[in-house]
Protein backbone atom coordinates (compact mmCIF):
# COMPACT_ATOMS: atom_id res chain seq x y z
CA UNK A 1 0.00 0.00 0.00
CA UNK A 2 1.30 3.49 -0.82
CA UNK A 3 2.12 5.77 2.09
CA UNK A 4 -0.82 7.98 3.11
CA UNK A 5 -0.75 11.76 2.65
CA UNK A 6 -0.47 13.88 5.80
CA UNK A 7 -3.43 14.04 8.18
CA UNK A 8 -5.43 17.27 8.15
CA UNK A 9 -6.40 17.41 11.78
CA UNK A 10 -5.96 15.98 15.23
CA UNK A 11 -9.09 15.43 17.29
CA UNK A 12 -7.86 15.60 20.86
CA UNK A 13 -10.37 14.11 23.30
CA UNK A 14 -8.66 15.44 26.40
CA UNK A 15 -11.03 13.77 28.84
CA UNK A 16 -14.27 11.85 28.98
CA UNK A 17 -15.36 13.74 32.12
CA UNK A 18 -18.31 16.06 31.46
CA UNK A 19 -20.94 17.71 33.68
CA UNK A 20 -23.61 17.03 31.04
CA UNK A 21 -25.30 13.72 30.31
CA UNK A 22 -26.47 14.11 26.69
CA UNK A 23 -28.03 10.86 25.49
CA UNK A 24 -26.35 11.16 22.06
CA UNK A 25 -22.80 11.74 23.30
CA UNK A 26 -20.19 10.68 20.75
CA UNK A 27 -17.99 9.15 23.44
CA UNK A 28 -17.99 5.36 23.72
CA UNK A 29 -20.31 3.63 26.20
CA UNK A 30 -17.23 2.58 28.20
CA UNK A 31 -15.92 5.99 29.30
CA UNK A 32 -12.25 6.38 30.17
CA UNK A 33 -11.30 7.43 33.68
CA UNK A 34 -9.32 10.42 34.92
CA UNK A 35 -6.46 8.28 36.25
CA UNK A 36 -5.86 6.96 32.71
CA UNK A 37 -5.69 10.40 31.04
CA UNK A 38 -2.50 11.52 29.29
CA UNK A 39 -0.50 14.13 31.19
CA UNK A 40 0.35 17.60 29.89
CA UNK A 41 3.84 16.73 28.66
CA UNK A 42 2.61 13.76 26.64
CA UNK A 43 -0.13 15.83 25.00
CA UNK A 44 2.43 18.50 24.14
CA UNK A 45 4.77 15.94 22.60
CA UNK A 46 1.91 14.50 20.53
CA UNK A 47 0.84 17.98 19.40
CA UNK A 48 4.37 18.58 18.09
CA UNK A 49 4.31 15.21 16.32
CA UNK A 50 0.97 16.04 14.69
CA UNK A 51 2.25 19.41 13.48
CA UNK A 52 5.39 17.92 11.99
CA UNK A 53 3.32 15.23 10.27
CA UNK A 54 1.50 18.04 8.48
CA UNK A 55 -1.71 18.36 10.50
CA UNK A 56 -3.12 21.88 10.14
CA UNK A 57 -5.82 21.93 12.80
CA UNK A 58 -6.37 20.67 16.31
CA UNK A 59 -9.81 20.24 17.84
CA UNK A 60 -9.78 20.18 21.64
CA UNK A 61 -12.72 18.06 22.59
CA UNK A 62 -13.92 15.63 25.22
CA UNK A 63 -15.99 14.95 27.25
CA UNK A 64 -15.75 18.53 28.34
CA UNK A 65 -12.19 19.74 27.58
CA UNK A 66 -12.54 22.61 30.04
CA UNK A 67 -12.39 20.26 33.02
CA UNK A 68 -8.69 19.82 32.19
CA UNK A 69 -6.74 22.34 34.25
CA UNK A 70 -3.92 22.36 31.65
CA UNK A 71 -6.13 23.41 28.72
CA UNK A 72 -4.51 26.84 28.41
CA UNK A 73 -1.04 25.28 28.26
CA UNK A 74 -2.16 22.85 25.56
CA UNK A 75 -3.78 25.58 23.46
CA UNK A 76 -0.65 27.71 23.75
CA UNK A 77 1.50 24.78 22.73
CA UNK A 78 -0.65 23.99 19.67
CA UNK A 79 -0.72 27.64 18.67
CA UNK A 80 3.06 27.85 18.91
CA UNK A 81 3.31 24.70 16.75
CA UNK A 82 1.34 26.57 14.05
CA UNK A 83 -1.90 24.64 14.39
CA UNK A 84 -5.33 26.21 13.97
CA UNK A 85 -6.86 25.74 17.42
CA UNK A 86 -10.53 24.95 17.95
CA UNK A 87 -12.25 24.41 21.30
CA UNK A 88 -15.29 22.15 21.16
CA UNK A 89 -17.14 22.75 24.40
CA UNK A 90 -20.47 22.55 26.16
CA UNK A 91 -19.49 26.02 27.50
CA UNK A 92 -21.05 25.49 30.93
CA UNK A 93 -17.59 26.07 32.45
CA UNK A 94 -16.64 28.93 30.10
CA UNK A 95 -16.91 32.22 31.97
CA UNK A 96 -15.25 35.64 32.41
CA UNK A 97 -12.42 34.00 34.31
CA UNK A 98 -11.64 31.10 31.98
CA UNK A 99 -11.99 32.77 28.55
CA UNK A 100 -9.27 35.48 28.58
CA UNK A 101 -6.32 33.13 29.23
CA UNK A 102 -7.50 30.86 26.41
CA UNK A 103 -7.69 33.79 24.05
CA UNK A 104 -4.23 34.99 25.10
CA UNK A 105 -2.91 31.47 24.49
CA UNK A 106 -3.92 31.84 20.83
CA UNK A 107 -7.28 30.11 20.64
CA UNK A 108 -8.67 30.64 17.11
CA UNK A 109 -12.22 29.44 17.40
CA UNK A 110 -14.86 28.24 19.85
CA UNK A 111 -17.62 25.76 19.10
CA UNK A 112 -20.49 25.66 21.56
CA UNK A 113 -23.14 22.96 21.53
CA UNK A 114 -26.78 23.82 22.16
CA UNK A 115 -29.43 21.23 23.00
CA UNK A 116 -32.49 23.28 22.04
CA UNK A 117 -33.75 26.88 21.91
CA UNK A 118 -36.11 26.37 24.86
CA UNK A 119 -34.11 26.38 28.09
CA UNK A 120 -36.29 23.86 29.87
CA UNK A 121 -36.13 21.28 27.09
CA UNK A 122 -32.41 21.94 26.48
CA UNK A 123 -31.61 21.32 30.15
CA UNK A 124 -33.75 18.18 30.19
CA UNK A 125 -31.91 16.78 27.14
CA UNK A 126 -28.49 17.59 28.62
CA UNK A 127 -29.52 16.33 32.05
CA UNK A 128 -28.06 19.55 33.50
CA UNK A 129 -30.34 22.18 35.06
CA UNK A 130 -29.34 25.76 34.23
CA UNK A 131 -26.99 24.69 31.45
CA UNK A 132 -28.71 26.47 28.58
CA UNK A 133 -28.52 29.90 30.24
CA UNK A 134 -24.80 29.37 30.94
CA UNK A 135 -24.20 28.44 27.31
CA UNK A 136 -25.91 31.58 26.00
CA UNK A 137 -23.91 33.71 28.40
CA UNK A 138 -20.67 32.03 27.30
CA UNK A 139 -21.53 32.45 23.61
CA UNK A 140 -22.02 36.20 24.14
CA UNK A 141 -18.76 36.35 26.05
CA UNK A 142 -16.93 34.66 23.16
CA UNK A 143 -18.32 37.13 20.63
CA UNK A 144 -17.75 40.06 22.96
CA UNK A 145 -14.08 39.06 23.07
CA UNK A 146 -13.97 39.08 19.26
CA UNK A 147 -13.42 35.35 18.98
CA UNK A 148 -15.04 33.35 16.19
CA UNK A 149 -18.00 31.23 17.21
CA UNK A 150 -19.69 28.16 15.80
CA UNK A 151 -22.97 26.99 17.25
CA UNK A 152 -23.29 23.23 17.14
CA UNK A 153 -27.01 22.53 17.29
CA UNK A 154 -27.59 18.86 17.94
CA UNK A 155 -31.01 18.08 16.47
CA UNK A 156 -33.33 15.08 16.73
CA UNK A 157 -37.03 14.30 17.05
CA UNK A 158 -37.27 16.03 20.44
CA UNK A 159 -36.11 19.46 19.16
CA UNK A 160 -36.11 19.46 15.36
CA UNK A 161 -39.34 21.47 15.24
CA UNK A 162 -37.33 24.39 16.67
CA UNK A 163 -34.84 24.51 13.79
CA UNK A 164 -36.02 27.94 12.51
CA UNK A 165 -35.62 29.39 16.03
CA UNK A 166 -32.19 27.76 16.30
CA UNK A 167 -31.04 29.46 13.10
CA UNK A 168 -32.29 32.82 14.41
CA UNK A 169 -30.55 32.22 17.73
CA UNK A 170 -27.24 31.54 15.97
CA UNK A 171 -27.59 34.83 14.07
CA UNK A 172 -28.55 36.70 17.22
CA UNK A 173 -25.53 35.28 19.11
CA UNK A 174 -23.24 36.46 16.29
CA UNK A 175 -22.05 33.00 15.25
CA UNK A 176 -20.20 32.87 11.93
CA UNK A 177 -21.11 29.25 11.49
CA UNK A 178 -23.95 26.97 12.50
CA UNK A 179 -23.64 23.25 12.42
CA UNK A 180 -27.07 21.68 12.25
CA UNK A 181 -25.86 18.32 13.48
CA UNK A 182 -28.66 15.83 13.30
CA UNK A 183 -27.73 12.95 15.52
CA UNK A 184 -25.73 10.09 14.01
CA UNK A 185 -26.38 6.72 15.55
CA UNK A 186 -23.26 5.40 17.27
CA UNK A 187 -22.47 4.67 20.90
CA UNK A 188 -24.85 6.51 23.21
CA UNK A 189 -27.00 7.73 20.32
CA UNK A 190 -27.42 4.19 19.03
CA UNK A 191 -28.54 3.13 22.49
CA UNK A 192 -31.07 6.00 22.47
CA UNK A 193 -31.99 5.83 18.79
CA UNK A 194 -35.70 5.18 19.33
CA UNK A 195 -35.88 8.33 21.49
CA UNK A 196 -34.06 10.47 18.92
CA UNK A 197 -34.68 9.50 15.32
CA UNK A 198 -36.99 11.87 13.42
CA UNK A 199 -39.34 10.83 10.61
CA UNK A 200 -38.31 11.13 7.00
CA UNK A 201 -40.78 13.99 6.51
CA UNK A 202 -39.28 15.89 9.42
CA UNK A 203 -35.81 15.47 7.90
CA UNK A 204 -37.00 16.64 4.45
CA UNK A 205 -38.59 19.68 6.06
CA UNK A 206 -35.31 20.48 7.86
CA UNK A 207 -33.38 20.24 4.57
CA UNK A 208 -35.74 22.83 3.04
CA UNK A 209 -35.45 25.16 6.04
CA UNK A 210 -31.65 25.02 5.92
CA UNK A 211 -31.53 25.61 2.15
CA UNK A 212 -33.70 28.73 2.46
CA UNK A 213 -31.69 30.04 5.44
CA UNK A 214 -28.38 29.49 3.62
CA UNK A 215 -29.55 31.63 0.73
CA UNK A 216 -30.95 34.32 3.00
CA UNK A 217 -27.88 34.46 5.25
CA UNK A 218 -25.13 34.08 2.63
CA UNK A 219 -22.01 35.94 3.73
CA UNK A 220 -23.31 36.24 7.33
CA UNK A 221 -23.82 32.71 8.58
CA UNK A 222 -22.39 29.53 7.11
CA UNK A 223 -24.67 26.56 7.80
CA UNK A 224 -23.42 22.99 7.65
CA UNK A 225 -26.12 20.35 7.79
CA UNK A 226 -25.60 16.72 8.74
CA UNK A 227 -28.71 14.58 8.18
CA UNK A 228 -29.43 11.14 9.64
CA UNK A 229 -28.08 8.82 6.98
CA UNK A 230 -30.68 6.10 7.57
CA UNK A 231 -32.84 8.02 5.08
CA UNK A 232 -30.02 8.62 2.58
CA UNK A 233 -29.49 7.11 -0.86
CA UNK A 234 -25.72 7.25 -0.64
CA UNK A 235 -23.64 7.01 2.53
CA UNK A 236 -21.60 9.85 3.99
CA UNK A 237 -17.86 9.85 3.31
CA UNK A 238 -17.31 9.18 6.98
CA UNK A 239 -14.24 11.07 8.32
CA UNK A 240 -13.50 11.96 4.67
CA UNK A 241 -12.45 8.33 4.25
CA UNK A 242 -10.96 5.99 6.84
CA UNK A 243 -7.50 7.17 7.98
CA UNK A 244 -7.25 9.74 5.20
CA UNK A 245 -7.68 13.03 7.11
CA UNK A 246 -8.11 12.59 10.85
CA UNK A 247 -6.45 11.13 13.89
CA UNK A 248 -8.65 10.88 16.98
CA UNK A 249 -6.89 10.48 20.30
CA UNK A 250 -8.79 9.21 23.32
CA UNK A 251 -8.02 10.63 26.79
CA UNK A 252 -5.74 7.69 27.55
CA UNK A 253 -3.82 8.10 24.28
CA UNK A 254 -5.35 5.48 22.01
CA UNK A 255 -5.12 6.56 18.37
CA UNK A 256 -8.34 5.93 16.45
CA UNK A 257 -9.20 6.63 12.80
CA UNK A 258 -12.62 7.83 14.04
CA UNK A 259 -14.10 8.47 17.48
CA UNK A 260 -16.41 5.47 17.21
CA UNK A 261 -13.78 3.01 15.96
CA UNK A 262 -13.65 1.14 19.26
CA UNK A 263 -17.03 -0.29 18.28
CA UNK A 264 -15.13 -2.55 15.88
CA UNK A 265 -13.78 -5.31 18.15
CA UNK A 266 -11.24 -6.83 15.75
CA UNK A 267 -9.20 -3.61 15.39
CA UNK A 268 -5.94 -3.20 17.31
CA UNK A 269 -5.25 0.35 18.44
CA UNK A 270 -1.85 1.80 19.23
CA UNK A 271 -1.25 4.18 22.11
CA UNK A 272 0.78 7.39 21.67
CA UNK A 273 2.56 6.51 24.92
CA UNK A 274 4.14 3.54 23.10
CA UNK A 275 4.60 4.65 19.51
CA UNK A 276 5.28 7.95 17.70
CA UNK A 277 2.23 9.46 15.99
CA UNK A 278 3.84 9.34 12.53
CA UNK A 279 4.39 5.61 12.81
CA UNK A 280 0.83 5.12 14.01
CA UNK A 281 -0.56 7.17 11.12
CA UNK A 282 1.36 5.10 8.57
CA UNK A 283 1.43 1.64 10.07
CA UNK A 284 -1.10 1.16 12.86
CA UNK A 285 -3.30 -1.86 12.24
CA UNK A 286 -6.47 0.12 12.91
CA UNK A 287 -5.50 2.83 10.41
CA UNK A 288 -4.36 0.47 7.67
CA UNK A 289 -7.30 -1.92 7.90
CA UNK A 290 -9.82 0.19 5.93
CA UNK A 291 -7.60 2.82 4.35
CA UNK A 292 -8.09 3.24 0.59
CA UNK A 293 -10.26 0.85 -1.43
CA UNK A 294 -8.48 -2.52 -1.45
CA UNK A 295 -10.48 -3.87 1.52
CA UNK A 296 -13.78 -3.31 -0.25
CA UNK A 297 -16.20 -6.02 -1.34
CA UNK A 298 -19.09 -5.55 -3.75
CA UNK A 299 -21.07 -3.40 -4.30
CA UNK A 300 -18.35 -0.92 -3.23
CA UNK A 301 -15.44 -2.50 -5.09
CA UNK A 302 -16.72 -1.70 -8.59
CA UNK A 303 -18.74 1.39 -7.59
CA UNK A 304 -17.82 4.60 -9.39
CA UNK A 305 -18.27 6.45 -6.08
CA UNK A 306 -15.78 4.30 -4.16
CA UNK A 307 -13.31 7.19 -3.88
CA UNK A 308 -16.05 9.72 -3.14
CA UNK A 309 -17.81 8.09 -0.19
CA UNK A 310 -15.09 5.52 0.64
CA UNK A 311 -17.67 2.82 1.40
CA UNK A 312 -19.46 5.01 3.96
CA UNK A 313 -19.03 4.31 7.62
CA UNK A 314 -17.22 1.23 8.96
CA UNK A 315 -18.62 1.67 12.46
CA UNK A 316 -22.18 1.72 11.14
CA UNK A 317 -21.58 -1.43 9.09
CA UNK A 318 -20.31 -3.04 12.30
CA UNK A 319 -23.11 -1.75 14.52
CA UNK A 320 -25.95 -2.72 12.20
CA UNK A 321 -24.60 -5.72 10.31
CA UNK A 322 -21.89 -7.06 12.60
CA UNK A 323 -19.42 -6.82 9.70
CA UNK A 324 -17.12 -3.78 9.60
CA UNK A 325 -16.01 -4.57 6.01
CA UNK A 326 -19.54 -4.57 4.57
CA UNK A 327 -20.98 -1.69 2.55
CA UNK A 328 -22.52 0.88 4.91
CA UNK A 329 -26.22 -0.09 5.11
CA UNK A 330 -27.04 3.64 4.72
CA UNK A 331 -26.22 3.11 1.03
CA UNK A 332 -29.24 2.19 -1.09
CA UNK A 333 -26.99 -0.26 -2.98
CA UNK A 334 -26.52 -2.31 0.19
CA UNK A 335 -28.85 -5.32 0.31
CA UNK A 336 -29.47 -4.39 3.96
CA UNK A 337 -30.62 -0.83 3.28
CA UNK A 338 -34.38 -1.64 3.18
CA UNK A 339 -34.14 -3.17 6.66
CA UNK A 340 -32.36 -0.09 8.02
CA UNK A 341 -34.96 2.19 6.50
CA UNK A 342 -37.78 0.08 7.91
CA UNK A 343 -36.20 0.30 11.35
CA UNK A 344 -35.96 4.11 11.11
CA UNK A 345 -39.59 4.33 10.00
CA UNK A 346 -40.86 2.11 12.80
CA UNK A 347 -38.91 3.81 15.57
CA UNK A 348 -39.63 7.36 14.42
CA UNK A 349 -43.35 6.60 14.15
CA UNK A 350 -43.65 5.76 17.88
CA UNK A 351 -46.07 8.31 19.32
CA UNK A 352 -44.14 8.70 22.57
CA UNK A 353 -40.35 8.34 22.49
CA UNK A 354 -38.83 6.10 25.17
CA UNK A 355 -37.07 7.71 28.18
CA UNK A 356 -33.42 8.70 27.59
CA UNK A 357 -30.56 6.58 28.82
CA UNK A 358 -28.33 9.48 29.85
CA UNK A 359 -24.58 9.35 29.26
CA UNK A 360 -23.08 8.33 32.59
CA UNK A 361 -20.10 6.46 33.95
CA UNK A 362 -21.02 2.91 34.86
CA UNK A 363 -21.95 2.80 38.57
CA UNK A 364 -18.72 1.22 39.79
CA UNK A 365 -16.61 3.97 38.21
CA UNK A 366 -18.24 7.28 39.08
CA UNK A 367 -16.01 10.25 38.30
CA UNK A 368 -16.17 13.80 39.60
CA UNK A 369 -17.05 16.33 36.90
CA UNK A 370 -14.63 18.99 38.05
CA UNK A 371 -10.87 18.75 38.00
CA UNK B 1 -34.63 39.40 1.57
CA UNK B 2 -30.98 38.78 0.78
CA UNK B 3 -28.28 40.23 3.01
CA UNK B 4 -25.46 39.29 0.64
CA UNK B 5 -22.78 41.93 0.16
CA UNK B 6 -21.68 42.33 -3.45
CA UNK B 7 -17.97 43.04 -3.79
CA UNK B 8 -16.77 45.77 -6.16
CA UNK B 9 -13.43 47.33 -7.15
CA UNK B 10 -13.89 49.68 -4.17
CA UNK B 11 -14.31 46.94 -1.55
CA UNK B 12 -11.45 46.50 0.91
CA UNK B 13 -11.45 42.81 1.89
CA UNK B 14 -9.58 41.26 4.77
CA UNK B 15 -9.51 37.77 6.25
CA UNK B 16 -12.31 37.08 8.74
CA UNK B 17 -11.03 37.15 12.33
CA UNK B 18 -11.22 33.36 12.62
CA UNK B 19 -9.41 32.66 9.35
CA UNK B 20 -5.69 32.12 8.92
CA UNK B 21 -3.54 32.03 5.79
CA UNK B 22 -0.74 29.57 6.38
CA UNK B 23 2.13 28.04 4.46
CA UNK B 24 1.65 24.29 4.28
CA UNK B 25 5.10 22.77 4.40
CA UNK B 26 3.96 19.14 4.39
CA UNK B 27 2.00 19.44 1.16
CA UNK B 28 3.60 22.52 -0.40
CA UNK B 29 1.70 25.72 -1.15
CA UNK B 30 -0.62 27.77 1.01
CA UNK B 31 -3.86 26.97 2.81
CA UNK B 32 -6.71 29.00 4.23
CA UNK B 33 -7.78 27.67 7.63
CA UNK B 34 -11.13 28.23 9.30
CA UNK B 35 -13.38 26.26 11.62
CA UNK B 36 -13.84 22.83 10.01
CA UNK B 37 -12.51 24.33 6.79
CA UNK B 38 -9.22 23.77 5.02
CA UNK B 39 -8.92 25.34 1.57
CA UNK B 40 -5.86 24.36 -0.45
CA UNK B 41 -4.94 27.42 -2.50
CA UNK B 42 -3.30 27.62 -5.90
CA UNK B 43 -0.44 30.10 -6.29
CA UNK B 44 -2.60 32.87 -7.67
CA UNK B 45 -5.25 32.54 -4.96
CA UNK B 46 -2.53 32.63 -2.30
CA UNK B 47 -1.07 35.75 -3.90
CA UNK B 48 -4.47 37.49 -3.97
CA UNK B 49 -5.24 36.58 -0.37
CA UNK B 50 -1.83 37.84 0.66
CA UNK B 51 -3.00 41.27 -0.51
CA UNK B 52 -6.26 41.19 1.49
CA UNK B 53 -5.35 43.43 4.42
CA UNK B 54 -8.60 45.43 4.79
CA UNK B 55 -6.66 48.49 3.57
CA UNK B 56 -6.08 47.83 -0.14
CA UNK B 57 -9.13 47.98 -2.40
CA UNK B 58 -9.76 45.23 -4.93
CA UNK B 59 -8.95 47.85 -7.58
CA UNK B 60 -5.55 48.46 -5.95
CA UNK B 61 -4.97 44.72 -5.87
CA UNK B 62 -5.83 44.41 -9.58
CA UNK B 63 -3.26 47.15 -10.36
CA UNK B 64 -0.55 45.24 -8.50
CA UNK B 65 -1.43 41.86 -10.00
CA UNK B 66 -1.83 43.17 -13.57
CA UNK B 67 1.64 44.74 -13.25
CA UNK B 68 3.27 41.64 -11.79
CA UNK B 69 1.83 39.26 -14.37
CA UNK B 70 1.70 41.63 -17.36
CA UNK B 71 -2.00 40.83 -17.73
CA UNK B 72 -4.93 43.05 -18.83
CA UNK B 73 -6.23 44.86 -15.73
CA UNK B 74 -9.92 44.51 -16.59
CA UNK B 75 -9.58 40.75 -16.87
CA UNK B 76 -7.60 40.50 -13.63
CA UNK B 77 -10.16 42.64 -11.82
CA UNK B 78 -13.05 40.43 -12.95
CA UNK B 79 -11.25 37.24 -11.89
CA UNK B 80 -10.25 38.64 -8.51
CA UNK B 81 -13.76 39.90 -7.71
CA UNK B 82 -15.24 36.53 -8.62
CA UNK B 83 -12.79 34.64 -6.45
CA UNK B 84 -13.13 36.95 -3.44
CA UNK B 85 -16.94 37.05 -3.69
CA UNK B 86 -16.96 33.27 -3.45
CA UNK B 87 -14.74 33.32 -0.34
CA UNK B 88 -16.81 36.12 1.17
CA UNK B 89 -20.02 34.11 0.67
CA UNK B 90 -18.33 31.27 2.57
CA UNK B 91 -17.67 33.59 5.51
CA UNK B 92 -13.90 33.58 5.06
CA UNK B 93 -13.53 37.28 4.16
CA UNK B 94 -14.89 40.48 5.63
CA UNK B 95 -15.24 43.84 3.89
Amino acid sequence: MTAPGPPLALLAELTHRCPLGCPYCSNPLALERVRDELDTATWQRVIDEAASLGALQIHFSGGEPMVRTDLVALVAHAHAAGLYTNLITSAVLLDERRLPPLQEAGLDHVQISLQDTLAENADRIAGYPGGHAKKLKAARLVRGAGLALTINAVMHRQNLAHLPEMIELAVELGAGRLEVAQVQYYGWALKNRASLIPTRDEVSQAVKIVAAARERLKGRLVIDHVVPDYYAKRPKACMGGWARQFINLTPSGLALPCHAAQGIPQLRFDNVRDRPLGEIWEHSDAFERFRGTSWMAEPCRSCERREIDWGGCRCQAMAILGDAAATDPACALSPHHPALLALAKTESAEAVPPEFAYRRYAKAEVEPASA
Amino acid sequence: MSTTTTLTAESRPGLSPHVRLKQDRARGGWVLLGPERVLMLDDLAAEVLGLCDSAASIGDMADVLAGRHSAPRAEVLGDVIEMLQNLHDKGLLIV
